[in-house]
């Protein structure tokens, strides 16, 4: 079928089928010279980190905010424009996504195992790290930098994008706030202040080092503030989580407040498309991320039964656990293969195949929450855009072409589905709990579509149309 | 129940649809024959096929594994000919498929008028996928394209149109967009919404003749105005009409569509017709005989499957309702809402100050039961609606409760108030009183009447 057309023109966001205007071209320069700087920077860093920092970061910044307020400034009228998101080499899965995921892949390589190699791009960070923490930078202090500079440039290109929807104005505006305060500038204030590094905003087992014996006994020990981060992991991971998702649904915290969210929501938002919505997918997802969750709680149950026995061959057992949780999941999944696949499975490949905290969250969400996405009865046109642009591989169109309400474990409320649906299908909803998993409507109460209740005829109507899908 | 071969020419919502309840239903043999695709997909969606918001395969409701999993055979073929005497099809290449019970579904074609030139390269309809392959090839390196017709596909094609910045001018025989159907203040809106986007909208403009140049392909039309404008493409969506030249000599009754009546059975036992290529013997008042609407087909689908599978069931349409997007502003209307006045019906009309959203609701003077509403740029919930106009609910009741009915994501500027505010305006000396919000538990409250 010749029906899907391509164009040559390789841009980072926006309508591919028409050329940049020159304010355009000028923040795509500009990004481009910042990126460049960050790779001088890379070899000579150490000369004049400030000039370098402010050239390739700066840089970077400043061309990413002038090319969206020109792009997205131009769109007058309300609503999302998806134009040329098919066609373009930079949003479809190409050459140059390929390129680009190998690009990040290779820099989280380097950033785990061989930080060495970075030694440049740190002392650049030098200048920044003294003033936030009083210290010289390493690479986390590194990586933190350039996530958090991610999550507000990108997050500032989201919120333009979406401007006509104050939902996901206020869902990004959060989960700015989120990664700039509690992942970035608090835990670089807590070590000026010579108190233990902590990150508030996550918890057991997505940051999973947090129930281990170890960490809570250092920070025990630390006092005063230890002692209150002790407590609210203890209280965030079992009282939040299950209270907040009961209210909210999951997406309280992985599109409102979770870094890797935040990450996936704002750099991540052009490549949600990418996902692959087949039950296939669907299967291979609940296995992995109930697999990972099952590890961590064997982990740190392992470690738990250990830190009270001397027993040598269970101090082995748990250790081994630990290192190959840390090594498999907290570094190659969440990092290489979470970020370095965004250019080709979309933006949240680690929320959906790995993360343990989505796994328990999903849990809560799918049994015990408020939360759902009510379908409109039978306005659905099938079209499919909702489908298309859901970042967690959801084939929402199943349930919407059936006015079935939407109630999936994976579901992170991220509320594009509802944005993109040209006839007004979709609502993200919290409401009492009753009749939340609703019957598949075609056309309420219409005597022939949609049998009455209690007619044991139609009763029986009812169970031999909706039980074979 | 006994085995029957079931044979469904037309793989669009109401062929497919028939086809899933049939399945859902029974053990029958089922065979789908399409010309146009080998898989369902969703004929909404060609529009952001071209505009570049999904691919092909996005448009496809089920996978492809789907049809052989529920025993749905799919077959790839034109039918040339109905023999109802053998029960049997001919499809081009000689082959022939026997049934036992055939339904036709084979959805429409696009409408023309006999203009001079309505043949030429660069001039198309848009009504399947091969239609808008033509398009993507008509439309590659133009400087300039003519939409003629404004209705629901018109606005489309020029919407798709400008997505790729093709200059646009769009011609409209009426006085607003499309206000054969809506009312002159919402046609009036649309309008200005069409013009906001820069497309040259002509109003009570008609296509007169289309110029060719010397290789055969468009260069220019002539309006009814005698105005000669340039361009390389003329989209013609001035309507469609059902598919049916095929029926020819085989003994099926026909009009402008397939002549059926409300159990969708035509002339002819055990052959029936549905979706956009059935016409109605006898619709019901204010119906049209012909639906060429996606939600039709899919309830045509639906209750034909029941009658097929041995529960002979009658066409209930239901409430009215429907629904579109004209550029960026959403439209839904539920019960009936005439485009012109009507004697003994009063009209409330809101719209707002920026053009983007309007609330019409329309009810009887005598006592002020609501009859219909229109809504723009603001999502409402149709089950309640459904409801409302079902039980005769009053102008004042709808109005105090139109907070249940309001489907808007969070955090979305409501303007129940200020619709409420006009109403109480116009009747000096009423005051209907919001009584619900937004939310679940009010729909809830208004819907069953319990949380």
């Amino acid at each position: 079928m010749s029906l899907n057309r391509t164009y040559p023109s390789i841009q980072i966001a926006g309508d591919p089928t028409v050329s940049m205007s020159s304010t355009e071209k000028l923040g795509a320069g500009l990004s481009g010279l910042g990126f460049l700087f960050l790779l001088v920077a890379g070899f000579t860093g150490q000369t004049n980190p400030i000039l370098f920092l402010i050239l390739s970061l700066g840089l970077l910044s400043l061309g990413g905010v002038i090319f969206s307020i020109e792009r997205y400034q131009k769109q007058h009228a309300p609503g999302v424009d998806n134009n040329g998101v098919m066609f373009s080499p930079s949003t479809r899965r190409s050459f140059f996504t390929w390129n680009l995921a190998i690009l990040i892949t290779g820099f989280y390589v380097l950033l785990y195992w061989f930080p060495g190699t970075l030694e440049g791009l740190i002392r650049t960070v030098d200048p920044l790290s003294y003033t936030l923490r009083g210290k010289a930078a390493d690479q986390w202090f590194l990586y933190g930098t350039f996530y958090t500079v991610a999550v507000l440039v990108m997050g500032f290109r989201a919120i333009l994008k979406y401007r006509h929807n104050r939902y996901q104005i206020i869902r990004t505006i959060s989960v700015m706030f989120f990664q700039l305060f509690l992942a970035f500038l608090i835990p670089a204030l807590l070590i000026m202040l010579q108190q233990p590094e902590f990150y508030f905003s996550y918890f057991w087992p997505l940051k999973y080092d947090y129930f281990f014996p170890g960490t809570l006994n250092s920070l025990e020990q630390a006092g005063g503030w230890g002692v209150f981060m002790v407590r609210w992991a203890v209280v965030i991971a079992f009282i939040g989580v299950p209270v907040l998702t009961y209210f909210f649904g999951k997406r309280w915290y992985c599109s409102w407040v979770c870094g890797c969210g935040g990450l996936a929501e704002t750099a991540g938002d052009q490549w949600r498309q990418l996902s692959d919505k087949s039950m296939k997918a669907w299967k291979v997802e609940r296995w992995m991320i109930h697999s990972v969750l099952v590890f961590i709680v064997a982990t740190t149950a392992l470690l738990w039964i250990n830190a009270d026995s001397g027993n040598m061959i269970l101090r082995e057992a748990s250790n081994g656990f630990n290192k190959t949780y840390g090594f498999l999941i907290g570094m190659a999944f969440s990092g290489v293969i979470g970020v370095g696949f965004y250019p080709i499975m979309g933006s949240r490949v680690w929320c959906r195949f790995g993360c343990p905290q989505a796994a328990i969250l999903g849990i809560i969400q799918k049994y015990f929450s408020r939360f759902r996405i009510t379908t409109n009865s039978s306005q659905c046109i099938s079209c499919g855009n909702c489908s298309t642009y859901c970042e967690m591989g959801i084939d929402v169109r199943a349930y919407a072409q059936r006015g079935q309400n939407i109630i999936r474990a994976s579901c992170v409320g991220c509320g594009i589905c509802a944005n993109v649906c040209p006839r007004g299908v979709l609502s993200l909803e919290n409401g009492p709990t009753k009749g939340r998993y609703n019957e598949p409507v075609l056309v309420p109460e219409s005597e022939i579509m949609m049998p009455r209740r209690g007619d044991a005829k139609n009763e029986e109507w009812r169970e031999r149309a909706f039980s074979q899908e | 129940m006994q085995k029957k071969n079931v044979v469904i020419i037309g793989n669009g919502i109401s062929g497919i649809t028939a086809a899933r309840f049939i399945r859902k239903f029974s053990d029958h043999r089922i065979t789908v024959i399409s010309e146009e695709s080998d898989h369902f997909y969703s004929r909404t969606a060609l529009m952001y096929i071209y505009m570049g918001h999904m691919t092909y395969e996005n448009t496809k409701p089920y996978e492809d594994w789907f049809w052989k999993k529920n025993r749905i055979e799919l077959v790839r073929g034109y039918v040339t000919k109905v023999d109802t005497e053998k029960k049997g099809l001919m499809l081009t290449g000689g082959d022939i498929v026997y049934y036992d019970v055939l339904i036709l579904a084979t959805g429409s074609k696009s409408r023309k008028f006999g203009w001079p030139g309505q043949d030429l390269r660069g001039v198309q309809g848009l009504y399947n996928l091969q239609d808008l392959e033509l398009m993507e090839e008509n439309t590659q390196g133009i400087n300039r394209a003519v939409v003629v017709g404004g209705g629901l596909i018109g606005i489309e094609m020029a919407e798709m149109l400008h997505s790729r910045h093709i200059p646009v001018t769009f011609l409209v025989r009426e006085s607003g967009y499309w206000t054969n159907i809506l009312p002159t203040e919402e046609g009036l809106m649309i309008s200005r919404h069409i013009r906001e986007h820069h497309i040259d909208l002509r109003l009570e403009t008609e296509l007169k003749e289309i110029l060719p140049d010397e290789t055969g392909r468009v260069r220019a039309i002539i309006t009814n105005k005698n105005e000669e404008i340039a361009c390389q493409f003329v989209g013609l969506t001035t309507g469609v009409m059902p598919n049916i030249e095929f029926l020819r000599d085989s003994g099926v009754e026909v009009g402008r569509g397939v002549m059926i009546n409300n159990y969708f059975e035509t002339n002819v036992p055990d052959v029936y017709a549905i979706g956009d290529c059935g016409q109605f013997r006898e619709p019901r008042s204010g119906h049209p005989p012909i639906e060429q609407l996606w939600y039709t087909g899919r309830m045509h689908g639906e209750t034909v499957a029941r009658t097929i599978c041995g529960e002979r069931a009658a066409y209930d349409r239901g409430v009215w309702f429907n629904s579109a997007k004209f550029l960026h502003i959403e439209y839904q209307t539920y019960g009936f809402v005439a485009s012109r006045p009507q004697d003994g019906e009063e009209s409330l009309y809101w719209e707002h100050p920026d053009g983007h959203h309007a609330v019409r609701i329309n009810y009887r003077a005598s006592d002020g039961v609501v009859i219909g509403s229109n809504f723009f740029g603001i999502r409402h919930n149709q089950a309640v609606w459904e409801r409302w106009l079902r039980e005769r609910r009053t102008i004042d009741y709808v109005l105090e409760h139109l907070g249940a009915a309001n489907f808007d994501p969070e955090f979305y500027t409501q303007f129940e108030r200020a619709v409420v505010k006009q109403y109480n305006e116009r009747y000096w000396g009423r005051k209907v009183m919001l009584k619900r919000k937004r939310g679940v538990r009010s729909r809830l409250l208004e819907l069953v009447g319990t949380e």
